[in-house]
């Protein structure tokens, strides 16, 4: 399944000006050129995983809230580009602890790294972050806003398993409320031509926001509760999402949709050829085991993609040329 | 009729009339606008009858202009609001307000997991939709309704 990405992703007919400066905060920031400038860098890092771009550079990691598999990726993008890792994983090891606000850790880590990668529990965290410091700023999720570096490994995965991101037929199932991932997507794709399917049950349907951000950008959009065969054959991308217990507030809202989706094997039988099935992971139940064994299951090298991602979005923060 | 209400809003030698109101949002006004710590003379009027908003509230202020930014922080509360240059007992200027692009700490973020509901963080608030007057906080990216927009 792996394959080589040969042709370069361009706009034409002219290159828009980009406009991401050296902050990487939300999706809402980037043309549709800064997306494919960081796509193309990503398929140079998947060729050449390993060099020494980031060497001497001191690369800071600053997870305000524990996520295990976004501090390794990008740690790994880090460590595999020759950089220096400083940083934490644990608020409780840290002066946040005593009570040090944010912007005082901020200065105070600014004097040693060279960009800042952060994950925060509160919202905006790390806009407000570039505003108090001259070092970039990634974002690596703040709170149940923005996700950007996931937003292009999605965009990636589907890229490189697709071939193109232009006319995707998608089709969004489970969390459509709180899923920060897939606000981010419908975003991103506005720019290349999508068509949506929007599965949730009512409690968890898209919010007005995004399918009025559909209207205004001419984006074709459907909703239904049901998830079947009918909208699986004819979908190139399932993207599926967790039900996530911990944005309810009332856990009897929870217990009635939690497994309300379950994608198993055999209702891939009738699928496209090219349906790939992504998930941001971590799953619970909503994708039964037995899917890792179709050629269709996507999800573990769409995570692996994330590192050629993040190798290309912090050397394009430091502004570091690639290829 | 007309020239009553224009020496009624020429009563002050120079300065600002703020006309225009809406009643509930008077004393709202001279919060916003930090008229409290002003050491000029003040008049304020509140539940004047109004032809067009039915009841209005009006402020007087003696000897001070507004900034653009001030009145861009009452754009907020009261959008049609008008504001009168006063100069030695005439109006010689009208003054409609207009929401600025962005509306700094005026505005307090609804979303309770925002950094500036926790932090010592100025909010800002971008104007998403000038028509329904919806504000997007620059921060969280929430969009906040007309009706949900609360004053810090």
């Amino acid at each position: 399944m792996h394959f080589v990405l040969k042709k370069k992703l361009s706009l034409n007919p002219e290159k828009p000006k980009q406009s991401m400066g050296n902050n990487f905060i939300s999706v809402t920031d980037l043309t549709k050129q800064d997306i494919l400038d960081v796509l193309n860098d990503a398929a140079y890092f998947e060729q050449h995983p390993n060099s020494n771009l980031l060497q001497g550079k001191v690369v800071a990691t600053l997870f305000f809230e524990p996520s295990t598999r976004t501090r390794l990726s990008f740690e790994t993008a880090s460590n595999r580009l020759g950089a220096r890792v400083i940083g934490f994983s644990d608020p409780n090891s840290s002066s946040t602890s005593k009570g040090e606000t944010l912007k005082d850790t901020i200065k105070m880590v600014s004097n040693y790294a060279d960009v800042i990668v952060m994950r925060h529990y509160l919202e905006g965290a790390a806009r407000y972050a570039s505003e108090v410091t001259d070092v970039p700023i990634i974002n690596a999720g703040d709170g149940a806003n923005q996700h950007p570096s996931q937003t292009m490994l999605d965009l990636y995965s589907i890229w490189k398993t697709q071939g193109t991101l232009d006319n995707i037929d998608i089709t969004m199932v489970g969390d459509l409320k709180y899923g920060r991932t897939v606000h981010s997507l419908v975003q991103a794709l506005s720019f290349f031509n999508p068509r949506f399917h929007f599965i949730a049950p009512d409690l968890l349907r898209m919010p007005h926001g995004y399918r009025d951000f559909c209207k205004t950008h001419n984006l074709y959009y459907d909703e239904q509760e049901t998830f079947d065969e009918s909208v699986i054959n004819s979908t190139d991308i399932l993207y599926m999402t967790r039900i996530q217990r911990e944005r309810f507030s009332d856990l009897r809202e929870y217990e009635q949709v939690k497994n309300i989706y379950c994608l198993r094997k055999s209702m891939l039988d009738g699928a496209k050829d090219n349906l790939r099935i992504l998930h941001p992971l971590p799953r619970v139940n909503e994708i039964a085991y037995d899917v890792d064994e179709s050629d269709k299951a996507y999800y573990f090298q769409q995570a692996q993609n994330g590192l050629y991602c993040r190798e290309a979005i912090i050397c394009r923060m430091l502004g570091i040329k690639v290829g | 009729m007309s020239e009553k209400k224009e020496l009624e809003v020429s009563a002050i030698e120079n300065g600002t009339v703020i006309d225009h109101l809406p009643a509930e949002v008077t004393f709202k006004v001279v919060e916003v606008l930090g008229l409290y710590t002003y050491s000029g003379a003040i008049t304020i009027g509140s539940n004047l009858s109004s032809k067009t908003l039915g009841h209005k509230g009006i402020i007087k202020v003696s000897d001070k202009y507004f900034t653009d930014e001030e009145i861009g922080r009452l754009a907020v509360i009261a959008p049609n609001a008008t504001l009168n240059i006063i100069k030695d007992y005439k109006i010689v200027e009208k003054k409609y307000v207009k929401l600025p692009k962005l509306i700094r700490n005026v505005v307090k973020c609804s979303n309770p997991k925002c950094i500036t509901n926790h932090q010592p963080v100025a909010t800002k608030m971008e104007v998403f939709n000038e028509q329904t007057m919806s504000l997007k906080c620059v921060y969280c990216e929430r969009v906040m309704q007309r009706g949900e927009i609360e004053l810090l």
